[in-house]
């Protein structure tokens, strides 16, 4: 790790977030890149990717859920956490602290849009 | 609070000037930007900073300890901005804590590297290394990237004609300023521009402070100083506390109190504890580079007129710790004002100055908490006593470290003082440390 490389090192297929645990803080991906699983009793489902200046588990933020989904390092990747506390303060303080967050999350959502969507015209052109 | 329509407001083409190419003047041209991009307003920026900060010191420098706090690292990644490799001379994940008796390390939450050190130019006299940048050339850029106009030019006088502000250079004078603000710092000569304008803008109080710069080499900086920032709680009249700052090749000595002069920094790098850090060989009067600033300790009064506002340190900062992350509130305090509510004086009282008065207060719960570490500095049992407790809960990682918390956060700028302050009222923390002091006195 360089000197001034900020955050941790997580080793591939290290867990950094594991599905069905409780957690306080999202995370920005620094350097690499991590996936996004969902876990099943059937096996695994890749949900995304995420590399450098993305977030991910960020709805632990918002909600006292447990994690959705399994975040793993796919080969090395260097991950900053971001505290709840410390976010919420800020956002108090600066509510356009979230605007890049929000913008995020309104991407995935269209992008989730998308993907039904898609998925709604394939089943409808097998049936 | 209820919402008013300003008279003076930003509109397309609408012409902004801001003094200052600093953090302040950086994150504030960025923000407004941003923010105006995302409402629709097209603004035209001029940032008038006469210095380059890839320079070396003491061209390009901008006196300051470097230290980029864990709160403003977090803060900054959620904006976006994650700060480069190339920027950061050292990631810090730990403080370690030097009285006289002792010292005691403290590690940083999941011990992840949280804190950044940069240089704030180009570097300390005769550097030779160069693929890092500075953290204010690096700033800059990004104001620029956004749509900011740099003219590298000093402004020589400011005046306001028919209601908008006219800015002066030695070559030029450019008209039609609708927003100025004012990012210079404690020290230039640019606050003198504004002492005989608006009679109701006095400067804020400052005080000097001692920064030196040693060189010292990367291998023998991680062998002695590890990835840690060194806090050293001394027994000198006057010094609030010293700290030694990794970067890269050099270590940075900073020493804040009052009125820090030479005989105070040569009896700092002369006691014990302090010289013990340093590897055989190093000569405390031999440093690469050094300077003697003067640092904000009490905020201005009223920081903003009819389309002027004063931010950064020309304004009001957090005492001691974190002033970049104070320049970051303040930046974007005053430029969410600007964009979405108006440039009036009354504009900025109701919607910037609650910032700076939040600041303020957070502030005098700072000078408790250091009047606090000064009687803790004079007094031997009690720096046993909190070596003692700190030490404790560093080995039972897990359980509740109220003492490192609130040494870490006062020491790091990672919390606002009140919210320390307030914790070390809490019964445990009153209780245990009670306990400690009298173990300390009994053990003598």
């Amino acid at each position: 790790m360089d000197s001034g490389e900020l955050g941790k090192i997580y080793h591939d297929a290290e867990i950094i977030i594991k599905q069905g645990e409780q957690g306080d803080y999202m995370y920005v991906v620094q350097e690499g890149l991590v996936e996004v699983v969902y876990e099943t009793d059937r096996g695994e489902v890749l949900l995304a990717l995420r590399g450098k200046g993305e977030f991910f588990g960020e709805m632990a933020i918002f909600e006292r859920e447990a994690r959705s989904a399994t975040v793993r390092a796919l080969g090395e990747a260097r991950v900053l956490t971001i505290d709840k506390k410390n976010f919420l303060r800020r956002v108090y303080e600066d509510p356009s602290l979230a605007f890049q967050l929000v913008q995020a999350m309104s991407a995935r959502i269209r992008e989730l849009s998308t993907e039904v969507s898609l998925l709604q015209i394939k089943r409808d052109v097998n049936t | 609070m209820s919402r008013r329509k300003s008279s003076v407001s930003l509109e397309n083409g609408s012409r902004v000037a801001v003094i200052g190419g600093g953090p302040a003047g950086s994150f504030f041209s960025y923000f407004l930007l941003d923010l105006a991009q995302r409402v629709g307003i097209d603004l035209k920026l001029d940032i008038y900073e006469p210095r380059d900060f890839s320079l070396p010191a003491p061209q390009g420098c901008n006196m300051c300890a470097g230290v980029i706090s864990e709160t403003l690292i977090q803060n900054l990644a959620t904006e976006g901005i994650n700060l480069p490799a190339s920027v950061v001379q050292n990631a810090i994940n730990s403080y370690v804590l030097h009285t006289d008796l002792g010292s005691q390390r403290i590690d940083s939450a999941f011990h992840e590297k949280r804190i950044g050190t940069i240089f704030r130019g180009g570097g300390p006299r005769g550097i030779q290394e160069t693929r890092f940048q500075g953290f204010d050339d690096y700033l800059l850029s990004l104001a620029r990237n956004k749509g900011a106009n740099i003219i590298c030019l000093r402004v020589t006088g400011v005046e306001k004609v028919d209601g908008y502000v006219q800015v002066r250079t030695h070559s030029s004078t450019i008209e039609g300023y609708e927003l100025l603000v004012v990012a210079a710092g404690v020290n230039t000569a640019v606050l003198k521009l504004f002492e005989e304008g608006d009679p109701k803008y006095s400067p804020p109080d400052t005080t000097k402070t001692a920064i030196r710069e040693y060189f010292l080499g990367k291998e023998t900086i991680e062998k002695t100083f590890g990835d840690s920032l060194h806090v050293f709680l001394l027994d000198f009249p006057r010094l609030d506390f010293g700290m030694i700052v990794p970067k890269g090749d050099y270590v940075s000595v900073c020493l804040l109190g009052k009125d820090i002069d030479d005989s105070l920094l040569q009896a700092f790098l002369t006691a014990p504890a302090v010289k013990g850090c340093f590897p055989d060989g190093w000569h405390w009067d031999q440093p690469v580079c050094q300077c003697l600033p003067r640092i904000n300790v009490q905020a201005a009064l009223r920081p903003y007129a009819d389309r002027v506002v004063f931010i950064g340190d020309s304004g009001v900062t957090r005492l001691y710790k974190d002033g970049i992350g104070a320049a970051y509130r303040a930046a974007k305090a005053a430029a969410t004002c600007a964009v979405l509510e108006g440039v009036s004086s009354e504009d900025f009282r109701r919607y910037y100055a609650p910032f700076c008065r939040s600041v303020e207060v957070d502030n005098q719960f700072g000078k408790l908490i250091f009047f606090v570490t000064h009687l803790i500095q004079r007094m031997h049992f009690a720096h046993n006593a909190l070596l003692r407790r700190m030490g404790n809960e560093q080995r039972s990682s897990g359980k509740s470290q109220r003492v490192s918390s609130v040494i870490w956060d006062t020491f790091t700028g990672s919390a606002p003082y009140q919210d320390v302050f307030l914790r070390t009222l809490h019964p445990a923390f009153v209780g245990r440390f009670f306990w400690d002091l009298v173990g300390s006195l009994i053990a003598g």
